[in-house]
């Protein structure tokens, strides 16, 4: 049996958690272009996937009377995955853009950027 | 300088190390052999315990299993292990990547409601690295894609400068030192 005080905080976490996902995808249509279109998904997300996964947590916890820790697997995949498709994303923008490396700042040093850039022999 | 630059070079983006890495991997003992990468075998078994999210004696079993032969047969990837030096250091590391992960979502989401898309000045900025390591790199991208409105999207190279979008910025300056003090100082300092 689950107290009300549990239920209570289980509920808060879903909604803040599902508002951050709905803010993050909003984000997809408001922003104007594909590079500032990948902040949305990529932060506001794992925030909102955080929030539902520590209701689950909890609610499992409390309903079966043991320690959950599944979800927080979930979590730390994510963490570890959410970045790597940022960086790809980022990416393809790179190589589907023409103007991208006349527009990109130079970096220090005698390499360009490695999508650009002849590999170094 | 000279010399830890010479040092950056071969340590991380050079291919000779593999055929380095196979001499040296030959010359080691049974130990070694059979747990190629003690690290990496702990971690898979607490995974594959919290897989299973129940403690049996056989799940343990087979998650020990799993986690001596799934280094054993990936060990050639390994070519070159992370030597972590301070491994204390990685908690309070992750305690603010938490802390700042938060403080990022909170940030976008203001962003993302109450500015107007026009008025976002949104920039590509250069970062400069001292952190040498493909692991270090790696850490520090993931962190800064992770974090207050900044986007890694590419590498020089040579590994020397690292691209990052930010959404919304004051000053470059400002956000290069921030990275630089914030995550990479802690980043060396968990790596020598």
């Amino acid at each position: 049996m689950m107290s009300q005080i549990m239920e209570i905080v289980i509920a808060v976490h879903i909604v803040i958690g599902s508002a951050f996902v709905l803010v993050g995808s909003y984000g997809l249509i408001r922003l104007p272009d594909l590079m500032s279109r990948l902040h949305g998904p990529s932060k506001a997300t794992t925030l909102g996937v955080g929030g539902c996964l520590i209701a689950s947590v909890l609610y499992f916890t409390a309903s079966e009377g043991r320690l959950s820790i599944q979800e927080v697997l979930i979590t730390c995949f994510l963490f570890l995955t959410a970045p790597v498709t940022a960086h790809f994303i980022a990416k393809a923008y790179l190589h589907t853009h023409k103007d991208c490396p006349k527009a990109l700042p130079l970096p220090k040093g005698e390499h360009n950027w490695s999508t650009f850039d002849k590999k170094p022999s | 300088m000279a010399e830890q630059q010479e040092d950056c070079q071969s340590d991380t983006f050079s291919d000779k190390h593999d055929v380095k890495h196979d001499a040296k991997y030959a010359r080691r003992g049974w130990f070694v052999r059979l747990l190629p990468h003690p690290l990496l075998s702990l971690v898979l078994i607490c995974l594959w315990m919290a897989l299973v999210n129940s403690f049996s004696v056989g799940g343990l079993l087979v998650g020990t299993l799993f986690g001596m032969l799934i280094p054993i047969y990936t060990a050639h990837f390994w070519p070159d292990r992370p030597r972590i030096r301070k491994p204390w250091k990685i908690l309070s590391f992750i305690v603010i990547l938490v802390f700042d992960v938060f403080i990022a979502n909170v940030q976008v989401a203001y962003l993302i409601l109450f500015r107007s898309p026009e008025k976002l000045r949104s920039h590509w900025v250069v970062v400069p690295l001292d952190v040498c390591s493909a692991e270090g790199i790696t850490a520090l991208a993931a962190t800064i894609t992770l974090t207050p409105g900044t986007v890694s999207s590419d590498l020089t190279h040579d590994g020397k400068c690292l691209l990052v979008h930010c959404l919304d910025i004051e000053s470059e300056e400002e956000t290069v030192r921030r990275i630089k003090d914030r995550y990479e100082r802690r980043i060396k300092a968990i790596l020598s």
